[in-house]
């Protein structure tokens, strides 16, 4: 045998996984979605065809300037409904060419692709009517109607980045409805009902966290064990106290949140007023998402609680307390979904009643999965679905020509869609659900 | 610092894992702590670090004793501790592993320039490179092993512990790390050195102290043989080397071509592979983890999607036959992870001794488990293969690694073999079990069926080889002869032909192995 020439040291892979060849391969999942539903348009815009033109109302009348007549634009609907699917369909070829090149089709191209459907779908269904089609509106509640999703998404995230799983979202909101209804119409004070609303919503929580972190039960049947109580203890308190007096204790019209104006952005057309001009607990909601998003991947506090949501083994042997950790979030989180749950009674509402929160939990929570357990993202998704469900209210209105049973599908179609076509592969807090204990103690 | 522990004892229910154990350790010192696996040296170092607390006996530093209610004690006292399992969090980038309970702050913000700068600071001095910005998962186990590494001594630590540090390791990072201990010794720190590789013992250990059940045994000098040690760490005189004759070779012949195997992201693990295996021969397949080799194995048992090429075992092809029809062809297969693929946990010994003949007579009739029948063979297989349990009712995942693979290997080997796959034959098992197994694997070849027998551990590869196969990216660099030279090894392990290695390339007498 000869002597070895390569020194070791200089051929060693230092960094870096160790590399396989790939294969590369095509996606068409996207393409043939955006495929799928540009042909289902263009099957109703044939199947049903309409007359007339769909009143669009863009501006108010209090922005730097108006849109079309009085802040309205006709336009006609069946040629304007077929220009957006064209636009589509040409979308749906580039997506197709970008799968084949193995380029992936960009996330505001089906932006613009989701948009557009919208338009042609609302172009449709209003063809005709004699009302308008008020865009700024649609915008505007789809914002109120989200509250209580992005807010619970928020809390949702929080909980999961610790490691502890928060079916009870659901539990919160209705919670903190109740809450935010009782304390606001007593002292007459929406801030004070607020504050009530948070403590209700992390009291709520705080029983999550002695069953779920203290003695470990498994946290998905806690989470929906607790919105099952809390829905019979609000139910009954309605009915055995609230209803006796309802003046005194459970009218929040006098007291609610009023609309605020920010001067300037609140001028700018269509989003001025639909974002700029709105009580004040939407503008919580804005910077409750920044807050979170900073507070989970820029502070120390975040750092930790992602440490014991992915591994809390590891931050244990670095000194971490990690129930008391998880406890932190858990209460945050609660507190969190407790502003949304006030949302309801103290913004939507002018009065708590039974079951008003209808399931919006767990829409927050699939907005959290949907969201890749991102603070920003699962707000977006909250967002989208408070849009398809005001939508659906919009359409009952207007007089449109779908079946209501339909419609009161559209936010879950939306859902579906949206998972199955745009979103890549999520992926859980390795540790989420677990509860931590160390042997040996 | 000085660290002396005094009469430690940690007890689990009625187990005793430590019991009265003294140690000190000085510091500029390398101690080993050898023993088996389950010989308690990872939990006196975990009630050390402060995650278990000892019933009773004492912690000094520098003579004073020590509280530790947790790791946080432990660290804020100058320990740090490289964990066998890396405790850093996959998701996070090396720099926020070496920060994480430890956090530098700008306001509210945390200051991850700075634990970006401290993570180069500290490699520079050990010159080697990480990037702070690396997302750990995406790491490969030897510089994932540096953060730990780092992230001890970002905390300013005297006394390191490592644990089982070299399990993960290629020879070169093994030789790489044994540089880095000996650098941390000449800076005066007392490193704790968990092992049972006898090898790295002899040559970076200043004092070596052997625990067995619990105890120590005693204190051996670097000086002393491989035998002396094992023999110590054991109790009684254990083989080390691979005893075998000649190979037998018959006419069976398991024959693999243009293999390829492609995982659902299109990464081709198995990237285009071709040999044969003939009867009475042990094929070997050495390579750092990761490399396709267990994809490999798996393919040989069906277990992969995606594959192409062939597998012909004996003149048949098996390439597309499911997992059960693969077994009904006398396939015995030892996977990677028997915790994961081999055994069922909560499964007695009994029943996991059947677990792949559930499909009919004698195991099962009309449907109906024949329990006395299956019980008689249990006890049986026990006995044969020297399974140490209460019975056959206990449940495998109270038995010991050692235990646990040979109620596999049992299994695997009670029918009629036409081939015989093993994956990672000893990993996780104790010294004596070590060598049963590999008798076993020894007489499964002389039996006259071709054996394929993937291992990390290059001390089995090479032991084990008829014909010694290194893969690297999912693809052959060569195959050798077993008493091809370590280095050439390491070096064909890190992707170099032989041939470029200025090694001779090794004539391929027989028909068969093509690189």
């Amino acid at each position: 045998m000869s002597t070895v020439t390569v020194d070791p040291s200089t051929v060693l892979p230092d960094e870096g996984p160790i590399e396989h060849r790939i294969v590369e391969k095509r996606s068409v999942k996207t393409a043939t979605i955006l495929a799928v539903a540009t042909a289902l348009l263009a099957l109703l815009l044939v199947a049903s065809p309409r007359q007339g033109k769909t009143n669009f109302q863009i501006t108010l009348g209090n922005e730097f300037f108006s849109i079309g007549e009085g802040g309205v634009v006709a336009v006609p609907a069946v040629p304007f409904a077929w220009i957006c699917v064209a636009i589509m369909a040409v979308l749906t070829v580039v997506a197709f060419v970008l799968s084949y090149r193995y380029s992936k089709f960009p996330g505001w191209a089906s932006a613009v692709f989701g948009l557009l459907a919208v338009a042609a779908f609302l172009s449709w269904a209003g063809a005709g009517a004699q009302g308008r089609l008020n865009v700024v509106g649609l915008i505007g509640n789809a914002i109120l109607v989200a509250i209580p999703l992005v807010f619970g998404a928020l809390g949702g995230v929080i909980g999961e980045r610790a490691g502890v799983v928060n079916i009870a979202i659901e539990a919160q909101l209705l919670m903190a409805a109740f809450t935010g209804a009782v304390v606001g119409s007593l002292t007459a004070n929406a801030w004070v009902g607020l504050l009530a609303a948070i403590l209700a919503g992390a009291g709520v929580a705080a029983i999550l966290g002695v069953f779920a972190i203290n003695y470990r039960v498994e946290q998905v049947i806690v989470g929906v064990v607790l919105n099952v109580l809390i829905i019979g203890v609000t139910t009954f308190l309605f009915s055995a106290w609230l209803q006796t007096d309802m003046q005194r204790l459970n009218s929040t019209l006098e007291h609610r949140f009023p609309d605020i104006a920010i001067p300037l952005l609140s001028r700018i057309p269509i989003i001025g007023p639909a974002l700029f001009n709105r009580p004040v607990i939407v503008y919580i909601m804005y910077v409750a998402v920044a807050a979170v998003w900073f507070a989970l991947y820029r502070t120390r506090w975040g750092l930790r609680t992602r440490a014991v949501g992915e591994h809390p083994k590891a931050a244990d042997t670095v000194g971490i307390k990690v129930n008391a950790t998880r406890w932190l979030a858990v209460l945050i989180a609660g507190a969190i979904v407790g502003i949304g749950g006030a949302s309801y009674t103290l913004v939507s509402n002018p009065s708590f009643n039974r079951e008003m929160t209808a399931g919006f939990g767990y829409i927050a929570l699939a907005a959290v999965i949907f969201g890749n357990w991102d603070p920003i993202r699962a707000s977006l998704a909250g967002l989208l679905f408070g849009f398809a469900i005001n939508l659906q209210s919009v359409l009952s209105v207007i007089g449109s020509p779908v079946p209501s049973q339909f419609m009161l599908m559209l936010p879950y179609v939306v859902t579906l869609l949206a998972v199955a076509g745009l979103v890549g592969k999520s992926r859980a807090p390795a540790a989420d659900g677990v509860a931590y204990t160390v042997e040996g103690h | 610092m000085r660290l002396e522990l005094q009469g430690i004892t940690k007890r689990f229910g009625t187990f005793v894992a430590n019991d009265s154990i003294d140690l000190v350790v000085e510091p500029g010192q390398i101690h080993c702590l050898l023993g088996e696996n389950g010989a308690g040296k990872s939990t006196l170092m975990n009630c050390l670090y402060g995650l278990y607390q000892a019933e009773e006996g004492e912690i000094l530093l520098d003579g004073v004793p020590q509280h530790f209610a947790g790791p946080g004690d432990a660290m804020a006292a100058g320990i740090g501790m490289v964990h066998q399992h890396f405790m850093l969090v996959p998701v996070f980038t090396v720099a926020e592993n070496v920060m994480l309970g430890n956090e530098a702050t700008k306001g509210i913000a945390l200051d991850t320039k700075a634990a970006r700068e401290r993570v180069n600071e500290i490699a520079g001095n050990f010159n080697f490179h990480v990037d702070p910005d690396a997302v750990i998962e995406d790491l490969p186990v030897g510089v994932q092993q540096r953060v730990e590494i780092i992230k001890a001594l970002a905390r300013d630590a005297e006394i390191l512990i490592f644990d089982e540090p070299t399990a993960v390791l290629t020879p070169q990072e093994t030789d790489e790390l044994m540089g880095i201990m000996d650098q941390l010794r000449k800076e005066g720190k007392a490193i704790v050195f968990i092992t049972h590789k006898l090898r790295e013992v002899r040559e970076v250990a200043d004092k070596i102290t052997v625990i067995r059940r619990g105890k120590v045994v005693g204190e051996a000098s670097p000086t002393s043989t491989d035998s002396e040690l094992a023999e110590m760490m054991v109790g009684r005189a254990v083989q080390l080397t691979v005893d075998k004759g000649e190979p037998h070779y018959t006419s069976n012949a398991l024959e693999v071509k243009d293999l390829v195997v492609t995982s659902a992201d299109g990464q081709v693990l198995v990237d285009n592979i071709s040999f044969t295996v003939r009867g009475g021969e042990i094929m070997t397949i050495a390579g750092v983890d990761g490399n396709g080799q267990t994809e490999l194995a798996n393919a040989l048992l069906g277990l992969e999607p995606g594959v192409t090429g062939s597998i012909t075992l004996n003149g048949k092809e098996l390439l597309g036959k499911t997992p059960r029809q693969m077994l009904d062809e006398g396939i015995g297969f030892i996977p990677a992870d028997r915790n994961e693929d081999g055994l069922v946990g909560a499964f007695t010994v009994a029943e996991n001794l059947m677990l792949n003949r559930a499909t009919g007579a004698p195991f099962v009739k009309g449907g109906v488990l024949q329990i006395p029948f299956r019980n008689e063979f249990a006890r049986e297989k026990i006995e044969e293969f020297d399974v140490r349990t209460e019975g056959i009712d206990q449940p495998v995942n109270a038995l010991s690694g050692g235990n646990a693979q040979k109620v596999i290997i049992a299994r695997e080997m009670s029918k009629d073999l036409n081939l015989f796959v093993a994956s990672q034959p000893t990993r996780g098992v104790d010294v004596g079990s070590i060598e049963f197994i590999h008798k076993r694997v020894v007489e499964a070849r002389d039996s006259g069926i071709p054996v394929v027998v993937v291992s990390t551990e290059l001390d089995e590869a090479v032991g084990l080889a008829d014909q010694l196969m290194v893969m690297y990216r999912g693809g052959i660099v060569g195959i050798v002869p077993a008493d091809t030279p370590r280095d050439v090894l390491g070096m064909m392990m890190a992707g170099i032909p032989p041939e470029q290695a200025a090694i001779a390339p090794v004539p391929v007498t027989e028909e068969g192995a093509q690189a």
